[in-house]
């Protein structure tokens, strides 16, 4: 194999129906009614739609009940600790950019514990796509504050309600520089997994922020306080405008509302080709030899 | 000029950093490696990134070298610090060049033989005030006959990508420090030895050797974060790993960068991280991981002083209790520690295959005064080393990641095996990767775990030991402590003491039955190392029937040869 196969998500390509994409063998593992379901649907659609073979597929989590997700995939996976998804994928990735790489896990994953990760991953852009499932509260943990949620929602650990303001997923992947960055409510499949398609095919950093309803922890953000928040972007949404992107998810954050679709998307060379362009720079391969290097460290 | 021909002469070289110290100490190297003899060096530096003293000391012989040595035999004064910084260890019989007229007038003690160089004068003489060291350099290769044709030439290339006037003017202010010494009368015995042949060497820094290694290892991937004094490990990677077709990158910190490196082993690929102390702490989390879901990974950790953030600059042996049980739960790992340069070529290899044959963590342990360190070893031939790679699945009936099997070795399969498909997971796992959390899987598969390391100590050459019969004393050592106690030995020898050494390079699992038979054939045992707690006596005493006396420092400098002689006489007396 080449140290840098050619970059690619979707070469091996497989006619395979969705729920082929569905590993069984895992029993369920979320709460009835949890949004997670969601994101499972609408990401094997996308799979299925794509056709990517699952041999070369990678779905890899950090920790939380979402991180869970890859369990429920046909794929090689990895499941690794709290907030390292990121780097992790990475890892994975940048070894073999011939390999599609999707990362999913929560908001407390990849915003609180992980998200000294998320800029590098943004400014880097790892070809790669990275679904936040984000229900603004910590469920495996039973009901703990998160990074994202509302001031006044009250948890276990914030009994007399919040004291601190919640961050934006959203606003801050556009901020570091995520070439791809969308927004759906996860109970809209069919938003939902047109995003993750589309951010799949992307060649770059694809962000998806997926708002997941918690029935168990969350009784503020429900499915349904989510789906009627929601607006659709303006059909005459300029996707490669950034400052566009950002005024339109403040808009709506001023009027109480969410903002949903493909916010923004630019082009920009990803790490491992530009990579692979330095090791053709310096004329590297597997064969190159090793006293050539040794030499220079004669006296 | 004539002298007694000293085979083995220490010189030291101290100023201000910046003032071109630490290049005359290098020019020195090479030339003498060059000419045929031994090099071993010694540098400090100081923590601040302008000004503060730096300090390179050369050992060069014509015999082999294992330390850095006691202390000099001739003392470069660049400045009155340098001066008043080593003017305690001015005996009798030792040397000094210095800068006349410069910042300061040395007392000059008894029995010190004195050389004035105007360095400074000098070099702005020639309109070349930053030659300043090159003036310095030629005065010490006059008065200690050190081969100005090797020096010239190792100038001459080091100096060519900056043009023919820099190369010039290096070369003059050179001549004018050789003249101006020649005109001194020389007073002391002391010159370098003429090398017995000349051979076919390579001069590496620690660090460098260690990049080397991993090179010739088959690395693929590589991932670190800045930290002193292990950055060379990287800085030497990210220059000579793309040309052979891997991957670099610098991560945002030491725990993505080990995160990195066991995403590309479980992508298939050979990775290693490189870090010190306070990274390796970062990363404990990370290798309790890479021992749970079986991913092979190399980490190097070049020890500095500690606890926290410690003396970064200066030497300690004090991640020992770190490197073996650094992680939450029962977590394990093979730890190696390198001796010398040709150990951080070798080992690192050694460290590869044992990760790539029992799927787990390897930790290769240097240390401080080590990454520096500049030696000769042979010219390393890379295709003697046996390289070692995974044992991946056959495609073979059903897959089962984790399988149960004698040796706790399971194949392992590359993403995109047709029929390979797996989960690797923090969580306790079935033989399918799938979470269980039933007590018999937990023990079977712990078992299964730490069954595979029991194989190590076979694989890994047997303990050196140093001597033969019975021993007064045995003196056990681990990384670059062992040159020192070699050296001692020999002394000691000399004057009729019946001692032994013993240097384990894998230091966990520990090669028990290799110390007990050591053990058995001294009377007494001492443990000298470079940490307060002694850390490894902590070990030997926990694991083995020996009860070896610690003998411990930690004042961020090696041992010197000396020191052991000192003890071993106290502990005998």
């Amino acid at each position: 194999m080449n140290a840098h196969p050619q970059p690619q998500t979707h070469l091996h390509r497989v006619e395979l129906k969705s729920k082929d994409y569905k590993n069984e063998t895992t029993p369920s593992f979320w709460c009835a009614g949890c949004g997670h379901y969601g994101v499972l649907t609408g990401l094997l659609r996308s799979l299925s739609e794509i056709g990517v073979d699952p041999n070369y597929l990678v779905s890899v989590s950090g920790i939380g009940c979402s991180s869970r997700l890859p369990y429920f995939i046909n794929s090689y996976k990895m499941h690794t600790l709290h907030g390292r998804a990121g780097p992790v994928a990475t890892g994975i990735h940048l070894a073999r950019s011939d390999l599609a790489v999707v990362v999913s896990g929560g908001d407390g994953d990849g915003f609180s514990i992980g998200g000294g990760h998320m800029p590098h991953l943004a400014r880097k852009n790892i070809n790669m796509t990275y679904i936040l499932m984000d229900n603004h509260v910590y469920g495996l943990t039973k009901g703990q504050c998160s990074p994202t949620s509302r001031q006044v929602m009250k948890t276990t650990t914030t009994p007399y309600g919040g004291l601190e303001e919640p961050l934006d997923p959203v606003l801050y992947m556009l901020t570091y520089g995520a070439t791809y960055v969308g927004q759906a409510f996860a109970g809209n499949v069919k938003l939902a997994s047109q995003l993750i398609k589309d951010g799949m095919e992307h060649k770059g950093f694809a962000f998806i922020n997926l708002l997941s309803q918690c029935p168990s922890f969350n009784d503020i953000d429900t499915a349904q306080t989510f789906k009627e928040a929601c607006d659709q972007l303006d059909p005459g949404h300029d996707v490669s405008d950034l400052r566009a992107a950002m005024n339109a998810v403040n808009a709506a954050k001023q009027a109480g509302r969410i903002i949903t679709g493909l916010l923004y998307k630019t082009e920009r060379p990803t790490l491992d080709q530009r990579m692979a362009e330095l090791v053709e720079r310096v004329g590297g391969s597997k064969d190159y030899d090793l006293r050539k290097i040794i030499d220079l460290a004669r006296p | 000029m004539q002298g007694i021909t000293k085979n083995d002469l220490i010189i030291r070289i101290g100023g201000e950093g910046g003032e071109g110290v630490i290049s005359v100490g290098d020019f020195i190297t090479q030339a003498c490696a060059r000419a045929g003899l031994d090099v071993y060096t010694f540098k400090t530096f100081p923590a601040e990134i302008k000004g503060g003293y730096a300090m390179y000391q050369v050992r060069t012989s014509t015999e082999h070298l294992y330390n850095q040595g006691d202390t000099f035999d001739v003392l470069c004064a660049f400045n009155g610090d340098a001066y008043d910084k080593n003017r305690a260890f001015l005996k009798p019989g030792t040397a000094i060049v210095y800068d006349s007229p410069g910042d300061f007038t040395p007392d000059i003690p008894p029995g010190v033989y004195a050389y004035p160089i105007p360095m400074t004068q000098a070099s702005k003489e020639m309109g070349n005030p930053r030659a300043k060291n090159m003036v310095a350099m030629g005065a010490l290769s006059v008065l200690f006959n050190i081969s100005v044709e090797s020096l010239r030439e190792v100038l001459t290339t080091k100096f060519a990508r900056k043009g023919e006037a820099v190369v010039k003017g290096n070369l003059d202010a050179l001549e004018r420090g050789r003249e101006l010494a020649s005109a001194l009368k020389k007073t002391d015995p002391w010159t370098i030895g003429t090398p017995k042949s000349k051979r076919d060497v390579i001069v590496m820094s620690g660090n460098n050797a260690i990049g080397l290694g991993a090179l010739i290892a088959g690395l693929d991937f590589f991932s670190a974060y800045p930290i002193t004094p292990a950055t060379e490990v990287a800085i030497y990677v990210a220059k000579h790993l793309p040309k052979r077709g891997g991957t670099l990158i610098q991560a945002e910190d030491e725990i993505a960068s080990i995160s990195q490196v066991v995403g590309a082993s479980y992508a298939g690929k050979k990775a290693m991280t490189s870090t010190s102390g306070p990274g390796l702490s970062l990363m404990s989390e990370m290798l309790g991981m890479a021992f749970m879901s079986e991913l092979p990974c190399v980490v190097v950790d070049v020890q500095r002083g500690g606890p926290s953030t410690g003396l970064p600059t200066k030497h300690e042996q004090s991640d020992l209790f770190l490197a073996i049980h650094g992680a939450h739960g029962d977590a394990g790992r093979i730890v190696l520690s390198v001796e010398n340069v040709q150990d951080c070529i070798d080992l690192t290899v050694v460290a590869f295959n044992l990760a790539e044959k029992y799927q787990c963590p390897v930790l290769l342990l240097s240390d401080g005064s080590l990454a520096s360190s500049t030696q000769n070893v042979p010219y390393p031939n890379p295709d003697k080393y046996v390289l070692v790679e995974r044992k991946r699945w056959n495609g073979e009936g059903e897959y089962q990641r984790y399988k149960l099997t004698d040796d706790g070795i399971s194949p392992m399969a590359d993403p995109g095996t047709p029929g390979g498909i797996h989960i690797a997971t923090g969580l306790e796992h079935n033989e399918n990767g799938l979470p269980s959390y039933t007590s018999a899987n937990h023990e079977a598969m712990q078992a299964k775990r730490f069954r595979k390391l029991e194989g190590v100590v076979n694989d890994v050459a047997p303990v050196e030991v140093d001597g033969e019969g019975a021993a007064d004393i045995g003196v056990i050592a681990w990384g670059s402590t062992i040159g020192v106690v070699r050296e001692a030995l020999q002394r000691l020898r000399v004057e009729g003491y019946k001692v032994k050494g013993f240097y384990p390079k894998l230091l966990h699992p520990l090669p028990v039955q290799q110390f007990e038979d050591f053990g058995a054939t001294c009377k007494r045992l001492l443990l000298p190392e470079v940490n307060f707690q002694g850390q490894l006596a902590h070990i030997v005493r926990a694991e083995t029937s020996l009860r070896p006396q610690s003998y411990t420092i930690c004042g961020g400098m090696p041992f010197t040869p000396e020191m052991i002689v000192n003890k071993v006489r106290e502990v005998l007396a």
